[in-house]
């Protein structure tokens, strides 16, 4: 799979969320508290753009009247009809099986070996890095 | 099911009341407890050709329901739900008062008249612990095969308020049956009073879809999964559109009620059935056929007359389209597997 360097860990703090294009694709990239993820920036319900959509935390409930509300920042909505996704597996949260958006692989590697790989990037840095 | 014997007059629930409330009806002067959802002189009320042409009562006996209903269509169980307005008193001592009374009248004059006949508890739904103990003096006697609420009552119904009644009613393995009809505590429509019987009659519609929003958004479904509801009298058409968007809102706003965790699509397939009268589509079988391929089940739909009002249309029939397995199982199937107790041989 071709990877694309995203940009310095540093530029996407926990919390954060970055727009990259690269091999034709839009592709949007979490940082969950130093962990990295990236969803396809197309809701694949009519195309909305992810990266412009509310996150929030995953409300569930054992029984009526009683809230369970947890993983803070984990769910991103999208901006046109709210559909709720897990931005840890893009899967969404009405229909997990049957409905989710595309997931890519992100993970963090530092210049040195990525240098080897001919990106343009500084020894010094750690990078992240998705595969498309 | 949806028959709709009427009390032919106040005097006539007396062998049944508590002497306080019995002797209250000379004491106050109490003329009667008849709806303005049905007054006895409306044409709509009782079908002209069903109306004694000798002026007496009618829809009031045995021997009418015989003949008009039971053995013209050969119908083999009838379940009677009388809507004689006792439950809608605003005393709610009171109201609980003549809905025993209303109950054991259906029962003596019906149930213990032709044991073709189960019926309807009529629930006093002001007061959750009144209706609660109505369930729980009736539930015995198997003949009483669900309970039953008007659709325009007090407070959307599945606020937690009345999970005391559902709670009851699973217990029992009794559906609750929700049937057309205002407690006249709102207007009949949320814009304000409607002018005219036709709005009246359509406003139903929506009052149905608010009901049916109420338990699934209030998870009244995801408490008690057992629990069926019967809509009575509702229309059928309009289903499919209706929870197209609900369930789409609820994609968007799911995390309002968590404890919503499927489609509303799928809570009402499994917890919810609809009487056929009216079923509100044209005499085209194309249609019907497309209606029901929306609804998405087979199961969901029970046969119904509503007997005696103008509004069955009467001599009974079937949405055409409708093949004979789907028939059989609108006609018998359906009806079995949503009362169970229909099927209970006991009788105290």
């Amino acid at each position: 799979m071709p990877r694309h360097v995203v940009g310095p860990v540093e530029e996407i703090p926990p919390g954060a969320r970055k727009l990259v294009e690269a091999e034709g694709k839009r592709v949007v990239v979490f940082n969950l508290d130093g962990e990295f993820f990236a969803l396809s920036d197309r809701c694949p319900h009519q195309g909305g753009p992810l990266h412009k959509g509310p996150v929030m935390g995953l409300v569930e409930s054992p029984c009526p009247g009683e809230y369970r509300y947890g993983r803070a920042g984990e769910i991103v909505r999208c901006p046109w009809h709210a559909w709720e996704f897990d931005i840890r597996t893009g899967r969404s949260r009405f229909d997990p099986r049957r409905m989710k958006v595309r997931a890519f692989p992100a993970c963090v590697e530092d210049g040195a070996t990525l240098q080897a790989e001919t990106f343009p990037v500084r020894v010094e840095q750690a990078y992240v890095v998705v595969e498309l | 099911m949806d028959l709709h014997p009427m009390v032919p007059g106040l005097a006539a629930l007396e062998p049944f009341l508590d002497p306080l409330w019995r002797d209250q009806i000379s004491q106050r002067g109490m003329e009667g407890f008849d709806t303005q959802s049905y007054p006895p002189n409306a044409p709509k009320t009782v079908r002209a050709d069903w109306r004694p042409a000798d002026g007496s009562k009618p829809a009031c006996t045995i021997e009418q329901l015989r003949a008009q209903v039971l053995e013209p269509w050969g119908i083999s169980r009838g379940i009677v739900t009388p809507l004689y307005g006792v439950q809608l008193v605003f005393n709610e001592d009171m109201a609980a008062g003549f809905t025993r009374a209303l109950n054991d009248w259906t029962r003596a004059r019906f149930l213990d008249e032709d044991t073709r006949l189960a019926a309807s508890i009529i629930l006093p739904m002001f007061n959750a612990e009144h209706a609660v103990a109505e369930i729980e003096r009736l539930a015995p006697d198997p003949r009483f095969v669900q309970a039953m609420v008007l659709v325009m009552g007090e407070t959307p119904l599945g606020r937690r308020h009345n999970w005391p009644i559902f709670e009851a009613l699973v217990k029992h393995d009794l559906p609750l049956a929700i049937h057309a009809g205002s407690s006249w505590r709102n207007p009949v429509t949320s814009l304000g009073w409607a002018s005219w019987y036709m709005e009246d009659y359509a406003a139903n519609q929506q009052a149905f879809q608010s009901t049916l929003a109420s338990l699934i958004t209030e998870g009244v479904f995801s408490k008690f999964p057992t629990l069926k509801v019967v809509l009575l009298e509702s229309g059928v058409s309009w289903l499919p559109a209706f929870l197209w968007r609900l369930s789409k809102t609820w994609k968007g706003v799911r995390f309002e009620v968590p404890w919503v965790d499927r489609s509303p699509i799928e809570i009402v397939r499994e917890n919810v059935r609809m009487s056929v009268q009216p079923f509100d589509a044209p005499e085209d079988a194309e249609t019907v056929d497309r209606l029901m391929n929306h609804l998405g089940s087979d199961e969901m739909l029970l046969w119904s007359s509503d007997w005696p009002h103008w509004q069955f249309d009467g001599p009974p029939r079937l949405p055409p389209g409708i093949g004979p397995e789907l028939m059989q199982k609108i006609c018998v199937d359906n009806a079995r597997a949503t009362y169970r107790r229909l099927a209970w041989e006991t009788v105290p």
